[in-house]
């Protein structure tokens, strides 16, 4: 059994996930919702890595966390290996988690600081049964060797280690069972510039060695753009837009897109001076009480009369790139785009 | 201003702190200077002493356990021997700052507004009336909508983007002449940090303040600094003009930095990001010589004597604190994807457009 019929290891659709807003003591009344996920669908292939953006408060940890049943999905469909998900009982489900680990953001808060890194690496294979005793410590110093960290560390506390090692702590503890899939949710954003490069350079190391597939998110869009093959673009609990990563980044369909990626500033003067960034005015609305029809509307300069009206649905603009606005950008010249920047500069 | 044309000069700064562990150098040697109506940018990675070495500045590190030595001259006087009420005269006044995280900066239990009135009254009689009128017009200042409501609101009622601006108006209460920002941008979302750079920019063009601002991120000194210093183990290993420190980057440790940025504007050219080696340095225990040694591909024997931070490269603005001889540099720095000056690449930066 492997990836299902067209090549995808992991197929989501329409995954919803509301958090319920409650008032009053004694009698629980649902006064609302947090739709931190609202109708989300995507494809991720064998083997290869998507980047997943946003600002905060646009769900993309409650996506990681719903694809790995973390958290409850409130409906919706997650395949992996075409295996429904959402339908597996607790041993099947936990079988099904050998196969996806997750890399969480501050190695600070993700190691238990009582446990030794030996038990905090080893602990998922004793727990699937895997490998016990001599077997394991084996296993565990084989794996910190492999993520950088010498073997000797084995009885060490997570305090004894910088940010960057325990972050590589964290990675080997996410390899530990083979998995196919790792959802990495911020894996370098607490770290030190010089040590985040250490940290990408490792992961797609592994990606290579291990031929995993990756669900990367970040908020840092240079990171992102140099891991992923293809980037999915959140707002407001949606995917506004999805495509090839260079396509994305150089071509940008929903003007959510392109005001993010304007946003950064690059870290190169001239480059910088030349550019006109597109600032976006006020702050990400509320996930209990979005924008109606198109949620980035109200942000929007492009938007017109029919973005308050009808939601834009995603849709495909070609080449594998989908996005989800009634004013699409960079549809006519796309070619022409680049040039026009290049010549201005040159 | 001082005789020398500086707003603020920073000479042989120490900061040494007494722990259980042993003497930690958070600040060890440093120098710099800030001009008047400029941006002085100052990166460096954590530890590096950039927040202490600031916070100094405005007295904030004088506690029982620490040693400060060295002299920091603002308009011919000096705040490292400036005693409480010397130093209260100038903090929030002269000098004004900014930090990280704006919701741990402001008092939850006062009005934002009550916090800006007493931020005027402590330095300057001014009735209640007076206070209130003159907090509106910044808060207005700094593009926070509704500024007479805002004004009677808690800090929880504001947004992270609607309470750094909050910071800013507080900082501006008395014309500050030197506004130190430390990360003021970390903790906020990339729509809203463009949104207050400008912001921060603007002002600067209006008041004609200097700005100190301190950040890890490239990208932001980019944006905002005029002249750049680049820390590392307590120490400045770098300090140029912005163009020089990008252009023309003269110690190994900033080639490591520009060399292992991830850039929004260029694809990915290579599988792997160039890194730099290791983990910075202890502060109880920094290395002899040059803290960046052990890290350095380019380390040699004379590497255990401490370099000066002295003009090497021939403009005499640009001063780094490295052994290599200027012919060496020239040759290491062209790794084997090209020179680690940015501005030797020449592929066309394609910046995203909204125009189609």
């Amino acid at each position: 059994m492997n990836a299902s019929a067209d090549g995808n290891l992991l197929e989501v659709e329409n995954l919803v996930k509301h958090f319920p807003i409650k008032s009053g003591i004694i009698i629980d009344r649902e006064v609302g919702r947090v739709r931190a996920v609202d109708d989300v669908s995507f494809n991720v292939g064998q083997g290869e890595t998507l980047g997943l953006v946003g600002e905060s408060g646009c769900g993309k940890s409650t996506l990681c966390r719903t694809l790995l049943r973390l958290i409850e999905p409130t409906s919706g469909s997650i395949r992996f290996e075409g295996q429904e998900l959402s339908e597996l009982g607790r041993s099947d489900l936990q079988k099904m988690r050998r196969e996806m680990q997750m890399i969480f953001q501050d190695p600070y808060a993700s190691l238990n600081p009582r446990k030794r890194v030996g038990q905090i690496v080893g602990d998922p294979l004793e727990l699937h049964g895997l490998a016990k005793g001599e077997e394991r410590k084996g296993r565990v110093q084989d794996l910190l060797e492999r993520v950088g960290l010498n073997p000797e560390h084995y009885n060490r506390y997570p305090h004894e280690f910088s940010g960057g090692q325990r972050q590589r702590i964290g990675i080997a503890r996410a390899l530990a069972l083979n998995p196919k899939l790792i959802v990495a949710d911020e894996p370098v954003s607490a770290l030190d510039v010089s040590i985040q490069a250490q940290i990408i350079n490792l992961l797609s190391d592994l990606q290579s060695e291990f031929g995993l597939t990756y669900i990367f998110v970040a908020h840092d869009l240079g990171v992102v753009r140099h891991v992923s093959d293809r980037i999915a673009v959140m707002y407001l609990g949606k995917i506004v837009e999805i495509g090839p990563a260079e396509e994305v980044y150089t071509n940008p369909i929903h003007p959510y897109t392109l005001s993010l990626l304007s946003a950064i500033p690059i870290p190169d003067p001239r480059a910088n001076a030349a550019r006109q960034p597109v600032v976006l005015e006020g702050d990400v609305p509320s996930p209990a009480n979005p924008p109606a029809a198109c949620r980035f509307h109200t942000r929007c300069n492009y938007a017109t009369e029919i973005c308050s009206q009808e939601e834009p649905p995603l849709i495909d603009h070609g080449g594998g790139h989908w996005a989800a606005c009634h004013h699409p950008l960079n549809r006519e010249a796309p070619q022409d785009v680049a040039a026009v920047v290049g010549g201005a500069r040159g | 201003m001082s005789a020398t044309g500086h707003l603020l000069e920073v000479e042989d700064l120490r900061v040494h702190f007494d722990t259980d562990d042993g003497v930690v150098k958070a600040v060890d040697g440093l120098s710099f200077t800030v001009e008047p109506g400029k941006t002085l940018g100052i990166v460096g990675e954590s530890g590096s002493g950039k927040s202490v070495a600031n916070m100094t500045i405005l007295g904030l590190t004088r506690a029982a356990n620490a040693e400060i030595t060295g002299r920091i001259t603002f308009e011919d006087q000096d705040l490292v021997a400036a005693d409480d009420a010397g130093l209260q005269r100038v903090r929030g006044n002269d000098i004004a700052m900014i930090f990280q995280d704006p919701l741990t900066s402001l008092h939850p239990f006062y009005k934002v507004g009550s916090q800006m009135v007493e931020a005027i009254q402590a330095h300057r009689d001014s009735s209640d009336a007076e206070a209130r009128e003159r907090c509106i017009e910044l808060l207005k200042l700094v593009g926070i909508p509704d500024a007479e409501r805002r004004f009677g609101e808690y800090p929880h009622e504001f947004s992270g983007g609607m309470r750094q601006r909050a910071m800013i108006a507080m900082a501006l209460t008395n014309d500050p002449k030197l506004l130190i920002a430390d990360e003021p941008t970390t903790a906020l979302d990339v729509t809203i940090q463009a949104q207050i750079l400008r912001l921060i920019d603007r002002l600067q063009e209006e008041l004609g303040m200097s700005v100190i601002m301190i950040t890890h991120d490239l990208g932001v000194i980019a944006e905002v600094a005029d002249d750049v210093l680049v820390m590392y183990g307590g120490r400045a290993v770098e300090a140029g003009s912005l163009d020089e420190i990008f252009y023309d980057p003269q110690h190994p440790y900033t080639w490591g930095l520009l060399g292992s940025l991830t850039r929004t504007d260029r694809p990915r050219s290579a599988d792997r990001l160039s890194q730099i080696a290791g983990q910075p340095p202890s502060l109880i225990a920094p290395p002899q010589g040059c803290h960046f040694r052990p890290r350095c591909p380019h380390a040699f024997d004379r590497c255990t004597e401490t370099p000066g931070l002295d003009a090497r490269s021939g403009s005499r603005s640009h001063l780094d604190r490295c052994w290599l001889g200027g012919e060496q540099k020239r040759e290491l720095r062209v790794g084997p994807e090209g020179e680690i000056g940015l501005a030797e690449r020449k592929e066309p930066v394609a910046t995203p457009t909204g125009e189609s």
